[in-house]
């Protein structure tokens, strides 16, 4: 594995901060990067592959729109640089900065057919727009009878712990969402799977969030397909297969998993399967269930907070349909349950020596 | 600062203002110098804002503005004041908008009865605005979007929209456009470009704007989008959101307030300072914007032509202030006279009424017939309360569509929830009121 390990990059991405307060260089990456090999493509950052999947919307669907906060000159983590120039600032133009605006500014796009690809600069700043996206767009069609809808709406969302973000540049809010019936909410764990997943809710007749967990936007590099593909929707990747204890995660936490299970291959000669579960709204109940009762062990790992994040859905759900396979509890280890902080960032994470306590927990429970 | 000077001629008030004007001089553009005493020297050029500069403290009070003027063409006894205002609409047009205003004022009296009575859950009157909604709505084209509050039936009244339409979705039943999923008066048609009502108040607002760009950027566009909201849910932050978006977007939408003196019980001195909702346009967001007076109904036909020209030539917004006044109750679950005197609401159910001065006016046209308003008023009365006894008779769509339209297709996991309760449902058949739903 370790010549599929790209080295880490420490990111200077301070300057992408709201605020001029300057951070001390802080941490290197509490996870290892392990890319997806997916044969040849060009060498691309997740916001490389980002930008190469709106670059190709964009010019597949002539109407379709990008906006959002700061988005003309490139987008703060430089996720769209260079569309406005390609496809004109009636196409590719910054909003006013009013996250509510913007949701429901995309709405109305979506409510005429038009596609609609919006910003929110940070997950953190997404709850503003709260009430657009869980009251409307999350309810037009059924709302009306199917008369109306906004299903060509896609959000792009940067989520999740950089190292030094503190309370409003870390948070992973997707459980908030996955309450919501109505949406499409999807993590990728880097560019292949960015690009696949994003082209793929540009496209879903569904209002759709991406969560891309920002500290992968130049950490993770992979052999990128330039071409246009996507990813399946609702269906969960098996990144490792394993016969003794059943990981899942999604995002960033998908690499802190296929190290512990390295890991404890060699400590312990535990075989763990790993699943990165992708889509948390819908999820893929049955990819987990066949490997939970295959396994008999599940351990979930997330970075928000443990009381009601997405791990106990799957927790009860696992639970309730794989019970007769179950040989230990189904174990949780996330945030915890503070808000997330800044010098004890490194406390706070499930990071890989949480993840393999409780793998030596669960098998010998 | 030429906003201000307009007003002044508007108003008719130049000596008062004057006296204003020179206690704000400093702040006035050099365009504004014939009513300034100091001239300003010099100009700031700030990324924020470009003005002159001045070497006196001064606040800008809201006094110093003029409150903008209320058009209006007829006054209440049915006379038009200037004949260049006269829209001269024909006869027929003119007797539309009166059966379309006695339409929906004899639709709302009885189906506020029939909630009394508990026949539909719920219900919201339109009395009192039933200018503003015939009046502009009779000023666009069916292919202009709209997006409403909930207190704009009188729209849909007069696009076509029927009565056996209007009752069936509030009795939810099989024939509801919206199959029976939200409260009654949550109207919505695709046929007459009527965006479904949902009740967070002011969401349709950013919506709508989001609508009026794509549309401005399709090849060809010659429709607009119109955003009704009411005075109190101009409040609300998303409308500060659409007002914004608006101008700096360069959207071709009208956002129409109704501004009828009332949030439920919260009258407007309790919502805003300013100077209502009009006052916010052209200093506030840089948007044009005309006060109308709302129960005059050629007043509101003519400053949405104005309006409906301007944003689709210009490609920007308006806004549009319709004063009127909440004549009923909030909603069916409202007593309105807990917070207001019945003296006050009299005055404005007669005179004052938007549908007592269009009739004055066909009184001086020779064009009213009170027999035939009678014939008119008891026709309706007739076919709502026959289309009632329908629509309470007709069964509720299959209790199955519940999982339908969540998304686009049914997902697994509520194919398994459908699954789950249809089972259930076949072991506990007594429990349920299936006979009132389709099968």
């Amino acid at each position: 594995m370790s010549n599929m390990k790209v080295a880490q990059v420490a990111l200077s991405w301070l300057s992408t901060l709201r605020s001029d307060v300057r951070l001390p260089s802080l941490c290197r990456s509490h996870f290892t990067y392990y890319p997806t090999s997916l044969g040849t493509g060009k060498k691309m950052n997740m916001f490389n592959a980002i930008n190469n999947a709106m670059d190709l919307a964009l010019s597949d669907d002539k109407s379709a729109l990008l906006f959002g906060e700061d988005v003309g000159f490139g987008g703060v983590f430089r996720c769209s640089v260079n569309l406005r120039d390609k496809y004109g600032k009636e196409r590719v133009f910054n909003s006013p900065l009013c996250e509510q605006g913007i949701a429901g500014f995309a709405i109305g796009v979506a409510n005429t057919g038009t596609t609609a690809i919006a910003e929110i600069q940070f997950a953190d700043y997404i709850f503003p727009s709260f009430d657009q996206i869980i009251n409307e767009a999350a309810k037009y069609r059924y709302r009306s009878g199917g008369l109306f809808d906004c299903g060509s709406l896609t959000f792009r969302v940067p989520c999740g712990a950089v190292g030094h973000g503190a309370l409003y540049h870390s948070q992973s809010p997707e459980a908030y969402f996955a309450h919501t019936p109505g949406l499409r909410v999807v993590v990728p764990r880097g560019p292949i799977k960015a690009k696949g997943l994003l082209l793929a809710c540009i496209r879903d007749p569904n209002p759709c969030i991406v969560f891309e967990p920002k500290t992968l936007y130049r950490a993770a590099i992979e052999e990128v397909p330039t071409e246009y593909y996507t990813s399946e929707l609702g269906k969960a990747d098996i990144l490792r297969h394993g016969k003794d204890v059943t990981l899942v995660g999604w995002g960033t936490q998908v690499h802190v998993l296929l190290e512990v299970a390295e890991q404890a291959k060699m400590d312990f000669n535990v075989d763990c399967e790993v699943i990165d579960l992708v889509s948390i709204l819908p999820w893929d109940t049955n990819a987990i269930c066949t490997s939970a009762k295959k396994t008999g062990r599940v351990i979930i790992a997330h970075e928000a907070p443990l009381t009601q994040g997405f791990g106990s859905e799957l927790a009860s759900y696992i639970q309730e349909k794989c019970f007769l396979y179950l040989e230990a509890p189904v174990k949780r280890v996330t945030g915890w349950d503070t808000p997330f902080p800044h010098v004890f960032e490194p406390f706070y994470l499930p990071d890989k020596h949480r993840c393999l306590s409780a793998i030596r927990e669960i098998v010998n429970y | 600062m030429s906003f201000l000077r307009k007003s002044v001629h508007l108003m008719g008030a130049v000596a008062r203002q004057q006296k204003h004007l020179k206690v704000i001089a400093g702040t006035i553009s050099t365009t504004a110098r014939d009513y300034s005493s100091e001239p300003a020297n010099e100009f700031g050029n700030f990324p924020g804002a470009k003005a002159p500069f001045v070497s006196k403290l001064n606040l800008i009070q809201p006094e110093d503005y003029a409150p903008i003027p209320i058009y209006r063409v007829m006054d209440r006894d049915g006379y038009i004041a200037d004949e260049t205002q006269d829209p001269q609409l024909s006869r027929e047009v003119v007797e539309k908008m009166f059966r379309d205003m006695l339409l929906l004022n004899t639709m709302d009296k009885i189906l506020y009865e029939s909630q009394r009575q508990g026949r539909i859950s719920f219900y919201m009157t339109n009395f009192g605005e039933e200018a503003s909604h015939i009046g502009s709505a009779a000023a666009l084209e069916m292919r202009d979007l709209i997006y409403g509050q909930y207190r704009e039936a009188g729209v849909l009244v007069w696009r076509g929209f029927r009565i056996d339409q209007f009752i069936d979705q509030c009795y939810g039943n099989t024939d509801d456009l919206g199959r029976g999923k939200q409260m009654p008066v949550h109207y919505g048609s695709r046929e007459l470009n009527f965006v479904t009502i949902s009740s967070p108040l002011s969401t349709q607002m950013p919506q709508a704007v989001g609508a009026a760009y794509a549309m401005k950027l399709k090849p060809g566009n010659d429709a607009c989008v119109v955003c009704y909201f009411g005075e109190g849910a101009a409040s609300e932050g998303d409308a500060h959101a659409a007002f914004n978006f608006a101008a700096t977007l360069e959207c071709p939408v009208i956002l129409f307030c109704r501004n009828n003196g009332f949030a439920i019980s919260t009258p407007s001195n309790e919502q805003y300072r300013g100077d209502g909702i009009a006052g916010r346009g052209p200093m506030g967001y840089g948007i044009a914007t005309i006060r109308v007076d709302g129960t005059d109904v050629f007043a509101v036909y003519n400053a949405m032509k104005a309006a409906r020209e301007y944003v689709l030539k210009e490609n920007k917004p308006l806004v549009f202030e319709a004063l009127a006044y909440r004549v009923g109750h909030h909603s069916t679950s409202d007593d309105s006279t807990a917070y207001r005197s019945a003296e006050e609401i009299e005055v404005w159910n007669s005179v004052e009424h938007p549908i007592s001065k269009l009739k004055r006016y066909m009184v001086h046209k020779g064009w009213f017939d009170e027999t035939e308003e009678t014939e008119f008023i008891k026709d309706v009365r007739k076919k709502v309360l026959k289309q009632i006894a329908a629509s309470e008779k007709k069964l509720k769509p299959n209790w199955r569509e519940m999982f339908e339209g969540v998304y686009a297709e049914m997902p697994d996991h509520l194919v398994e929830q459908q699954k789950e309760l249809e089972r259930h449902i076949e072991a506990h058949k007594d429990s349920y009121p299936l006979k009132n739903f389709e099968k």
